[in-house]
């Protein structure tokens, strides 16, 4: 342990992290994590992916240790860290707000665990030296955080949490502190980063295109469970609840009570069809599915053909040009769809432009049969 | 902007609150500039106006003329008492706010317990000491029952000072601190310490000017010698001359000095924390 390149080469080894029932219980009475069992192979670049009081941010603080889980097991390369110390279990955290301390340079900050540790000071502002080049804070080194952007402020994180070599790096809404415009940038220079270190990133959102934009692996959360974890192309299109393909929007859900089963195809109170592949589906049970906003075809109802299925009708109720394409918002008159749920489809923007549809215009939208996906009950996911 | 209407002109309550606020400062500091003024009286002068000529005759009567009292001596012993009081004012109220984070059994009662010093009338509690130490059988002291009378009346503040200033730390600064892999001593002296260093000044200069004008619970406990305001106070029943205005403009004057030193010191720190402040979107 005494020599210092020994120790880096120790935790700059493996970093999986597998959660494994792990629930956590406040003073208060609340479950903030509910049984969650989770793997994240080492190098990859993590999102959990929630609304706020989804335990997101919870089980975070526990892989960081600053939360104790009521229950479980927390595994990092292989070794259970409960009860060790941060960086006894090589991670680092960076906080929310960041949490430079204000009375330090920046150049301080970043040495700050160098300092701790008691390395002379030449030696430590050196290791800080090298990792504010490899951010590119190197004319600001001698500021204090108040004296940056919001920016440079997050770079100054990322590199005080990095100068440790880390093997597991934790990072709680990094972004939300900054501004739209920025907060894109930030985003593929943390993506970058994390590539360029090669270890293991976990990041908290709330944003789901922040999370599918910088993930390898996406942890849609929902009440202290994990709804579906998944890459981020399948958390996207692929969603398994109808929880997650609300919560990633571009999908309609729909529902109905399947009446017939023929050659793996359900059909749902005479109006839509559902291939259900190989899930359990009963006639007489309630099934949900999905369908891709950009999948949908909208016809105007006069031209519409006699068959209606799959496929709904409406009045649209709201038009937003997106740039590339055109959201058209229906409000459904008719039957089986989820409660007063709006039906959304996106038009190419060339097509809706060559013959615009205006507002209380009555409308089809039709999907093919392989667009529509049968999602699980929300039970059933959670027993998974 | 002055092109305004009727509806622009300030109601008769701002006049009205504002000549309470004159009143407040007249007498606050008149009474003040009165002593001021009267100090540099001349030689011939006497207790009240008018004033007969101006002169330093009564700062050098106060140096030399022995019988005035021993103001050396109350000197030598307030200003060390007052420092301790400080040094132990700041450490305590700092330990005590750091513990009061946190809702343990009782701290309600204990945070009553000690604001309820704060209503204690200062002379009885002063009796009061002054009699637990003749039971126990000790002398009382400048440095040991006064002490004790004078933490009485400072700790409760400094506490309250504490209360505000940890409303306002982020105890994220101390989760960053042991995720660097700071330990409970470091973070103390490297992070908590450095940040709340203009709180900490706060207290510190609450806990040296309460103490070293402290009159009504230092009068009983004070032991055989005198500190200064005991002191001073005595002097008003012996010495009939403008010497005391001296003394009063003297004492007032290092008070001054000694606030504007802390306040200097708390606005520099906190210029140096802000820096230059970008737009930095909504980074706050």
């Amino acid at each position: 342990m005494s020599d210092p390149a020994a120790r880096r080469r120790a935790v700059t080894a493996r970093g999986d992290i597998e959660l494994a029932g792990l629930y956590k219980r406040f003073a208060d009475g609340t479950v903030a994590v509910n049984g969650v069992n989770l793997k994240i192979e080492h190098g990859q670049y993590c999102c959990l992916l929630g609304p706020s009081g989804c335990g997101k941010t919870t089980i975070l603080r526990m892989i960081a240790g600053h939360e104790t889980p009521s229950e479980g097991e927390i595994l990092i390369g292989g070794d259970n860290v409960l009860g060790k110390a941060p960086q006894q279990r090589g991670t680092a955290m960076m906080f929310q707000s960041y949490a430079l301390f204000p009375h330090l340079t920046v150049r301080d900050n970043i040495a700050f665990s160098l300092r701790v540790r008691g390395l002379p000071k030449s030696e430590r502002y050196r290791e800080a030296d090298r990792v504010i080049e490899q951010v590119q804070l190197g004319t600001l080194a001698n500021r204090l955080p108040a004296q940056l952007s919001g920016g440079q402020q997050q770079r100054a994180a990322l590199a005080r949490a990095i100068v440790t070599k880390p093997r597991v790096l934790l990072l709680d809404e990094p972004l939300s502190a900054l501004d739209e415009f920025l907060r894109l940038q930030m985003r593929s220079e943390l993506r970058n980063m994390q590539k360029q270190l090669g270890i293991t990133f976990v990041h908290v959102t709330h944003t789901q295109l922040e999370a599918v934009a910088v993930a390898d692996q996406v942890v849609v959360m929902n009440k202290g469970r994990i709804e579906q974890s998944a890459s981020a192309r399948a958390i996207y299109a692929e969603p398994r609840s109808a929880y997650v393909a609300r919560f990633m929007g571009g999908q309609n859900v729909l529902s109905g009570r399947v009446e017939t089963l023929a050659g793996g195809v359900a059909t749902l109170g005479g109006a839509f069809a559902v291939r259900h592949g190989s899930a359990g589906v009963l006639v007489g049970q309630e099934l949900h599915f999905a369908v891709r906003r950009d999948r949908v075809r909208l016809e105007r109802t006069i031209e519409a053909a006699a068959s209606s299925v799959n496929a709904v009708t409406g009045l649209v109720h709201a038009v937003e040009y997106q740039g590339t394409y055109v959201k058209v918002a229906l409000k459904l008159e008719a039957r089986g769809t989820s409660g007063g749920e709006e039906f959304v489809a996106y038009v190419d923007e060339d097509a809706f432009f060559r013959a615009p549809l205006g507002l209380g215009e009555r409308v089809i939208g039709r999907w093919d049969l392989d667009e529509a996906l049968p999602l699980a009950e929300p039970d059933r996911v959670a027993i998974e | 902007m002055s092109a305004q209407s009727a509806s622009d002109r300030r109601p008769w309550t701002f006049y009205a609150l504002g000549g309470f606020f004159g009143l407040y400062l007249l007498f606050l500091y008149g009474p003040m500039l009165c002593i001021f003024v009267l100090s540099f009286q001349g030689p011939q002068g006497a207790l009240s106006f008018p004033m007969r000529g101006t002169s330093l005759f009564w700062f050098e009567q106060l140096i030399t003329q022995a019988e005035a009292g021993d103001i050396a001596g109350a000197i030598s012993r307030s200003i060390p008492l007052a420092l301790i009081v400080t040094v132990l004012t700041v450490a305590i109220s700092l330990s005590a706010g750091l513990a009061f984070r946190s809702r343990f059994r009782g701290s309600n009662v204990l945070f009553y317990l000690v604001i309820a010093s704060l209503v204690t009338p200062g002379y009885v509690l002063g009796i009061g000491i002054g009699l637990m130490f003749q039971l126990l059988g000790l002398d009382p002291q400048w440095y040991s029952s006064a002490l004790g009378a004078h933490l009485s009346w400072t700790l409760p503040f400094g506490l309250l000072v504490m209360f505000a200033v940890f409303g306002r730390f982020n105890r994220a600064y101390e989760e960053a601190a042991r995720d660097l892999g700071a330990g409970a001593g470091q973070i103390l002296r490297l992070v908590i310490v450095p940040i709340l260093l203009p709180g900490l000044i706060a207290v510190a200069l609450f806990g040296f000017t309460l103490s070293y004008d402290e009159f009504a619970r230092t009068l009983q406990t004070t032991g055989p010698t005198n500190t200064l305001p005991i002191e001073i106070w005595s002097m008003t029943q012996n010495v009939t001359s403008p010497s005391i205005y001296a003394l009063g403009t003297l004492t007032t004057a290092f008070s001054f000095i000694v606030i504007v030193t802390s306040l200097s010191a708390i606005a520099a720190i906190q210029r140096r924390r802000t820096g230059r402040a970008l737009d930095t979107g909504a980074a706050s």
